[in-house]
């Protein structure tokens, strides 16, 4: 299982591009992390998701 | 207002030192709240996204504005490390508000933590701007860690209630050679006109005007607020008084002379 936002997700093999497609992410408008380390765009298509993996998606919104 | 007279934080010039807040209102009034309060620098909150399609705060600022995204929701400093990275990430910049509290009652930030942070950060190039408590010994360390403004807290978060700091802030923007941004606390505009008339670079709110009955009218009357106490510190106050008076009109050519 691969820990994403907090929920154990069967999606170990994955790569993160094809994840967050098919989860329906507005690419253009999120940060990733996994296991603590900034993924950069460019790398979402060679990142897999392996088991035990942790990783935050996360998007900008209202602050102080 | 003086076109000479600018903000300078981190090397970037703005001619508005009112920062504004964006949280707890809806994102349809940003646009109006960053135009009625002349804003330049607008903070953000990262959270974890949801899958379904959402709007975006991003679509709702106008082009142009200085985001100021906070690491709130850090407990450590390790943990505003990664939330300023992730912020980056995101294609908005270098510019972070450091914001770490460890209690959820009264939203104080950790000074100890804060500074290292800041010095973790400020390191990768970005321009840091830490929420503190007023205390002149951090405020020390953090500028020897690389903060570019300091950020004390007038009163508690989302308080309203105004300069409870005040002396402390006074001590701050006397003996720091940053600009000092009173930020947290804020919540009428004569306060606002008080901490600029005493020095400070910038006022920082959100809850003043997501609490307000109009948010774009008081944005506009912070901005006016903050406005004329900066004009009044670069004039320079007049003086008080201890004791008696002062006749404003001629003492000599009275009717009865």
């Amino acid at each position: 299982m691969v820990t994403i936002n907090g929920e154990a997700l069967d999606v170990g093999g994955k790569t993160l591009a094809a994840y967050l497609t098919q989860a329906g992410y507005e690419q253009t408008r999120i940060a990733v992390e996994r296991n603590g380390e900034i993924v950069p765009k460019a790398k979402y298509d060679e990142t897999q998701l392996q088991e035990g993996d942790v990783v935050e998606v996360v998007r900008f919104v209202g602050g102080g | 207002m003086n076109t000479t007279d600018k903000l300078v934080i981190g090397g970037h010039e703005f001619q508005s030192r009112f920062i504004l807040g964006s949280g707890k209102y809806s994102l349809k009034l940003i646009e109006a709240a960053v135009r009625d309060a002349g804003a330049e620098i607008i903070t953000l909150a990262l959270r974890r996204a949801n899958t379904k399609q959402e709007e975006s705060i991003l679509d709702y600022i106008p082009q142009g504005v200085t985001l100021l995204p906070n690491t709130s929701g850090a407990r450590n400093a390790q943990e505003a490390v990664r939330i300023a990275r992730l912020a980056r990430e995101l294609g908005c910049g270098d510019f972070v508000k450091i914001e770490i509290m460890r209690d959820a009652k009264y939203l104080l930030p950790d000074n100890a933590e804060t500074i290292k942070a800041t010095e973790t950060l400020a390191k990768e190039g970005f321009v840091v701007l830490p929420y503190m408590y007023p205390d002149l010994n951090v405020a020390r360390d953090l500028v020897d860690a690389g903060a570019a403004a300091i950020m004390p807290l007038g009163a508690p978060i989302g308080s309203n209630k105004g300069l409870a700091t005040k002396e402390f802030i006074q001590i701050l923007i006397d003996e720091i050679d940053l600009p000092v941004i009173v930020d947290a606390g804020i919540g009428r505009p004569s306060q606002a006109c008080e901490a600029m008339e005493m020095g400070a670079a910038a006022i920082m709110a959100n809850t003043a005007l997501a609490t307000a009955g109009d948010l774009p009218l008081m944005a506009a009357a912070f901005r006016q607020a903050i406005e004329a106490g900066r004009k009044a510190y670069l004039s320079g106050l007049g003086r008080v008084l201890t004791r008696g008076a002062s006749a404003s009109d001629p003492l000599t050519g009275f009717l009865h002379d």
